[in-house]
């Protein structure tokens, strides 16, 4: 009983990590909503916002079924998004990284689909049916995601002189989150030794093949440095979720009797 | 409304062109874009149409300013398929306009300099959570009394797009009044939220149809034209009728002591929205009109290194192509 | 040289085999981004299956007739559909 208790924790823990990225990104790209570059562009990018919000819903949705069952604790998805503070959050650092210029929010987009990708590619074959169906449902909508993403990233890194330098300084800066994603912690091991969710480990080979791709393509320089920054899923943050989710659990913290 | 106060632009041509023209109009034709036109037509129409974009795409910014606050995720996907469905319908109106021969930049140009309006309610601040609601329920709901006739008007074009935009607006006024009943039927604070909502869109939304014009000169040439179906009154009156038994259902006081059923006509009275304020507004002294300009500035400005990278991309692409042929 | 993308015309296949329908215009910087724009515009209620895009400076256009055209929504954002909403009848016409 104590291993399945466990697993069930380990469980709870990975579909946060998954719903907290979904959540914290669908949050950065919403605030670009009325003043995109171009119209187009502006549409678009919401439709992305949307995907990723109705996935925090099924990802934080099972997430709180799966704590529930333990510990008869009531919350909902929207309790987890809005109620958690900061150090619960479980999502990787890139994703809460502010939206900079556009070329910025493109990179920061290009980087987690291209890991986001091929890791719901993975779970869809989980042993664990709710999150293989996630996890389908997600992919059809994500290979997408990445198809523009890498499509803009190439175009705007072989554009004009200042599009290349903007996409070569978004792509300088971010890189250093983006080894959190494919590093595996107890957790992870736990959850893919019972063949529930794949080791972000394992998606390493995948990601770095889309990379060098794309960026290659794009006539970008993939940094040198090696130091990657970590902590986003064991729930230690920038500072920049804090001032994030100030804005977005204000009106469910200020009344916490209301319903909306 | 989104088209508010737009002047119709005096035509010279031949009498019996004019008359023809007309009588294509009269016979519910449908002009399209190569037809033969008088001059005074297309303009007022390019001004019409693109001062209706331009309201849709200043109107995501007052309701953009919520979409990070929004209470629950359902509701965040809500709003913000909401003000994504507004930046669709300014898409389609500049699409319109362009078929009479301006672009989308010269638009955005003229709306940037302060050639061109758009519509005054946006120029008005979304302070609390219910002026979500308050927004679909009021302001959506007297847009649409004026976009459903103008799926019949007489420019092809414009007609196409005011049907598509009426079969997606048709959700934005219900999920606005869906808010104001929760809130309604809420904690004390939040039934506050609402009253004050109401309060302070109320005659806001009611000079979204403009000032009477009754007896204007401009209005008869649009309305022959049909390019303008119903006069300002009409339609305010309709909205005010509409709206009554909506306020009375949510329990909320609407913010005039002299509104009360008239037997006689059929219809409320009411009194009219201070006029003067209005003209303010449009003239630039809104409370909002400074940082709903810096906005669209901001995006225009700041998008420009995109617009053409992607631009300088495509012809490089192309001029590939031509090279390996 | 203009830096303003050129004006696309998106027609659209819908579901049920029908032709394909124009449904309205777009900007894009070339003929693949119009239809990665056209699929976000135009299909944000999954109203298409196929899509094509034609320069709008490519077509000849003889004597107008055009009708308006028709949309087939979908269900998968139900949001969307003013059905999702329960208004009370007392409030009258919405």
């Amino acid at each position: 009983m104590v291993v399945a208790l466990d697993l069930d924790h380990a469980l709870f823990e990975g579909l946060c990590r998954m719903g907290d990225s979904t959540l914290v990104l669908g949050h950065r790209v919403s605030e670009w909503c009325g003043h995109a570059p171009v119209l187009e562009e502006d549409i678009a990018l919401a439709n992305i916002a949307l995907d990723l919000i109705g996935q925090t819903q099924l990802w934080l949705g099972l997430a709180a079924q799966v704590e529930g069952k333990g510990k008869g604790k009531g919350r909902d998805a929207d309790a987890l998004a809005f109620r958690r503070d900061a150090w619960e959050f479980r999502n990787l650092l890139l994703v809460e990284r502010p939206n900079g210029d556009f070329g910025h929010t493109l990179m920061r987009q290009f980087l987690f689909d291209a890991w986001h990708q091929p890791m719901l590619k993975a779970l869809e074959g989980s042993s664990e049916a709710r999150v293989a169906e996630i996890a389908a449902k997600a992919g059809r909508e994500v290979a997408y995601h990445l198809e523009r993403s890498a499509d803009l990233v190439i175009r705007l890194g072989d554009g004009t002189e200042e599009s290349h330098k903007r996409m070569q300084s978004a792509l300088d800066r971010l890189w250093p989150y983006t080894g959190e994603m494919m590093t595996s912690d107890e957790t992870d091991r736990a959850l893919a030794g019972a063949g529930v969710m794949a080791a972000p480990d394992s998606i390493r080979p995948a990601w770095e093949a889309v990379a060098a791709e794309v960026l290659g393509e794009a006539t970008l320089k993939i940094p040198e440095g090696s130091h990657m920054h970590k902590g986003g899923k064991q729930g230690t943050h920038s500072e920049h979720l804090g001032h994030m989710l100030a804005t977005m659990q204000w009106l469910q913290r200020a009344y916490p009797d209301a319903r909306w | 409304m989104y088209a508010q106060m737009v002047k119709s632009e005096a035509t010279t041509e031949a009498p019996e062109l004019l008359a023809g023209f007309q009588a294509r109009i009269d016979a519910g034709e449908k002009i399209e874009p190569k037809d033969w036109m008088p001059e005074g037509y297309r303009k007022t129409l390019i001004r019409q149409i693109g001062q209706h974009a331009h309201s849709e795409i200043v109107g995501q910014l007052p309701e953009g300013n919520w979409i990070t606050r929004a209470p629950t995720l359902e509701r965040k996907a809500i709003l913000l398929a909401k003000v994504q469905d507004e930046a669709g319908h300014g898409l389609y109106l500049y699409c319109a306009a362009e078929t009479l021969g301006v672009s989308r930049d010269e638009l955005t140009e003229a709306l940037l300099s302060g050639r061109m309006k758009y519509s005054s309610i946006f120029n008005y601040p979304t302070l609390n959570w219910a002026d979500i609601g308050a927004v679909g329920w009021l302001v959506d709901g007297a847009a649409i009394m004026n976009q459903v006739p103008l799926q019949r008007t007489s420019f092809g074009p414009y007609s196409r797009a005011m049907i598509r935009i009426c079969k997606e607006e048709s959700f934005h006024q219900r999920q606005g009044y869906d808010i104001m009943m929760k809130m309604a039927q809420g904690t004390p604070e939040q039934k506050a939220m609402a009253q004050d909502a109401l309060n302070r869109f109320w005659y806001p939304s009611l000079m979204m149809f403009g000032p009477s014009d009754k007896d204007s000169v401009h209005s008869a040439q649009s309305m022959a034209w049909k390019i303008k179906i119903n006069t300002n009154d009409e339609l305010r009156q309709k909205f005010v009728d509409q709206t009554v038994p909506q306020a009375e259902y949510l329990g909320l006081t609407i913010p005039d002591p002299e509104l009360r059923w008239n037997e006689e006509k059929g219809g409320h009275d009411f009194s009219e929205p201070d006029w003067s304020e209005f003209f303010e507004v449009i003239k630039g002294n809104g409370p909002c009109n400074a940082e709903r300009m810096e906005a669209r500035q901001k995006a225009w400005d700041e998008g420009a290194w995109f617009r053409e990278g992607l631009m300088a991309h495509a012809r490089k692409r192309a001029a590939a192509k031509v090279a390996a042929e | 040289m203009s830096n303003e993308w050129p004006l696309w015309e998106i027609f659209i296949r819908g579901q049920h085999g029908l032709n394909h329908r124009h449904v309205g215009s777009l900007h894009a910087p070339d003929a693949e981004m119009a239809v990665k724009h056209a699929r976000d515009v135009y299909t944000r209620r999954n109203e298409g299956v196929s899509i094509w895009v034609v320069p709008s400076a490519s077509i000849t256009a003889s004597s107008p007739s055009d009708k308006g055209p028709l949309f087939e929504p979908s269900n998968s954002k139900v949001y969307r559909h003013p059905t999702f909403f329960d208004i009370p009848e007392d409030v009258g016409k919405m």
